[in-house]
């Protein structure tokens, strides 16, 4: 009986305590939307956090983006001569990207790159207690450390997305076109044809948003709200990194739901 | 007293973490001009005092005045207001480590003033002469020694001239001759921007070579007072194990357990 008290008393703590952050979370949230207007005004702060998670993650998603492309140029090869529609391959391979790879696979690229060392930032300025010191200053550490690497996710986020799968597309025609012979004309013109602006591409990048917001969002939360100790800010950056994950991959759940339902 | 020469002034002040009472009716004040020291054991409730008048905690009861106001009553634009002219050196600096030394000392001149650039970089050189590292402003902060960090921090505490600067173990961790030059500059600026200054630590033969008047806090309460002279004349016990560095005395050496002997006879731990 003790066990089973035991079981349901722990169970209740957690729930507990996962409603309390999901709360805290989105007042966090309110409060970063708040001061965003005063981070705004210098928008240097902004502009120096894009380069940080958004120039410094180009390159591992560009790489990235070109390895699926040529996976999927590949993969899509072998299934599609099967039925005499290899043409068509320009057409998996672009809507393969812009609706799901490139804004999942970015995401979660851009969470276990950008997000984690987000977390570690401030985590580490808040073991070392430059946030308290820059409260004692009367600046406002949401405003001034929060919020510009909050809106420099966000912002860098849907544009990696779309390199992302640009690169992807050109990896598609390299191993389709260029190795094994697909027809040029065939896979352009059938990609244009069957790739639809408003319900592919405006889609994906809506989807790229969410993530963006989502994965920055748990990366300042997380270093802002972590242990101060060195064990703390480790944990911080597990947390992000495996709460992203499975935020893109529910988000993206939840999207496509209402995004495509086959009509 | 008038209530003019007070700039910190703190009535039965109470606080709790929880269940656990830290500072249990404290009343202290601090005039105008004053270099005043608050010492106790690690974990006495020393720092906490510092955060309330800081406005980081508010008292559980009682009353934290600075400079007339109560700081437990004041709003997030008020506290910033007042924050603005205080400055404050965390124990072990809290440079910004992605700044180089001068951007921390321009810090606080950049965001709360609209100076032109020139002038804040004299200003910024000035306040880096004063603390001896001027020649040390294009260094980062993890190109600094201990003793030269908490230099800089001095530095950026007071670059906006304040009314009051609080030191929150300013000691801790230097070497004797760190110890001496930081002692010395709290003391030197302190006259020097007639500001107040409240300094938490617990090294008590550097403290009372530079303070005005001593606070000992044993307990969440105030144990002894007095100028640096009737300190070292005190024969108050506790005083007198700290001034004298003892390991027992009215702070006991050992944590409470049962007799050594029971033990030995088999009686647990």
């Amino acid at each position: 009986m003790n066990g089973v008290t035991r079981v349901l008393r722990q169970l209740g703590a957690m729930t507990i305590n996962g409603v309390w952050r999901l709360g805290f979370a989105t007042r966090f949230l309110l409060m970063i939307l708040w001061y965003s207007g005063q981070s705004f005004r210098r928008l240097h702060l902004t502009i120096r956090e894009i380069y940080f998670s958004g120039v410094l993650s180009l390159l591992i998603i560009l790489v990235s983006g070109l390895f699926v492309g040529l996976v999927l140029g590949l993969q899509g090869y072998e299934t599609l001569q099967r039925y005499g529609s290899s043409d068509a391959l320009g057409v998996l391979v672009a809507l393969s990207l812009v609706r799901e790879l490139g804004p999942v696979v970015a995401g979660l690229l851009f969470a276990s790159r950008a997000g984690s060392a987000v977390t570690a930032e401030i985590g580490l300025m808040k073991t070392t207690e430059q946030l308290k010191a820059m409260d004692m200053m009367a600046v406002n550490p949401i405003a001034r450390v929060v919020a510009p690497r909050f809106w420099g996710g966000v912002l860098s986020m849907p544009l990696l997305a779309a390199m992302f799968s640009a690169m992807g597309v050109f990896g598609g025609w390299l191993i389709g076109v260029v190795f094994i012979g697909v027809d040029d004309g065939a896979f352009w013109s059938q990609m244009q044809a069957a790739v639809d602006f408003r319900n592919d591409v405006l889609n994906g990048v809506i989807k790229s948003v969410v993530f963006g917001v989502a994965v920055s969002l748990i990366a300042v939360f997380e270093g802002y709200d972590c242990v101060p100790t060195a064990e703390g800010v480790s944990r911080a950056i597990t947390r992000t990194v495996v709460s992203s994950a499975l935020a893109i991959l529910a988000l993206d759940f939840v999207l496509t739901s209402f995004m495509f339902r086959g009509q | 007293m008038s209530a003019e020469a007070l700039l910190v002034r703190m009535r039965d002040v109470r606080f709790a973490y929880g269940e656990r009472e830290v500072l249990r009716g404290i009343d202290l004040t601090v005039r105008r001009g004053q270099v005043v020291a608050i010492m106790g054991g690690s974990g006495c409730g020393k720092t906490t005092l510092l955060r309330l008048i800081g406005g980081q905690i508010r008292a559980s009861s009682g009353r934290v005045e600075v400079d007339g106001r109560d700081v437990g009553e004041m709003g997030a634009d008020a506290l910033y207001a007042m924050r603005r002219r205080m400055g404050m050196l965390f124990q072990f600096g809290a440079l910004f480590t992605d700044m180089s030394v001068f951007d921390n000392v321009a810090f606080p001149l950049r965001e709360h003033t609209d100076l032109p650039a020139s002038l804040v970089r004299d200003l910024v050189l000035m306040k880096l002469q004063a603390v001896g590292l001027r020649g040390a402003a294009t260094l980062m902060p993890a190109e600094l020694s201990g003793g030269m960090a908490r230099r800089v921090a001095l530095a950026r505490a007071v670059a906006l001239d304040p009314m009051l600067v609080l030191y929150d173990e300013p000691f801790a961790g230097l070497d004797p001759i760190s110890l001496g030059i930081i002692g010395q500059l709290i003391r030197r600026l302190n006259d020097a921007l007639g500001a107040s200054t409240i300094m938490v630590t617990h090294d008590v033969h550097e403290s009372l070579e530079i303070v005005d008047y001593v606070y000992f806090v044993s307990e969440g309460r105030i144990v002894a007072q007095g100028t640096p002279d009737e300190i070292r004349a005190s024969s108050d016990p506790f005083v007198h194990q700290f001034v004298h560095a003892e390991a027992d005395g009215p702070v006991p050496f050992h944590y409470p357990a049962a007799p050594m002997a029971s033990l030995l006879e088999g009686g647990g731990a």
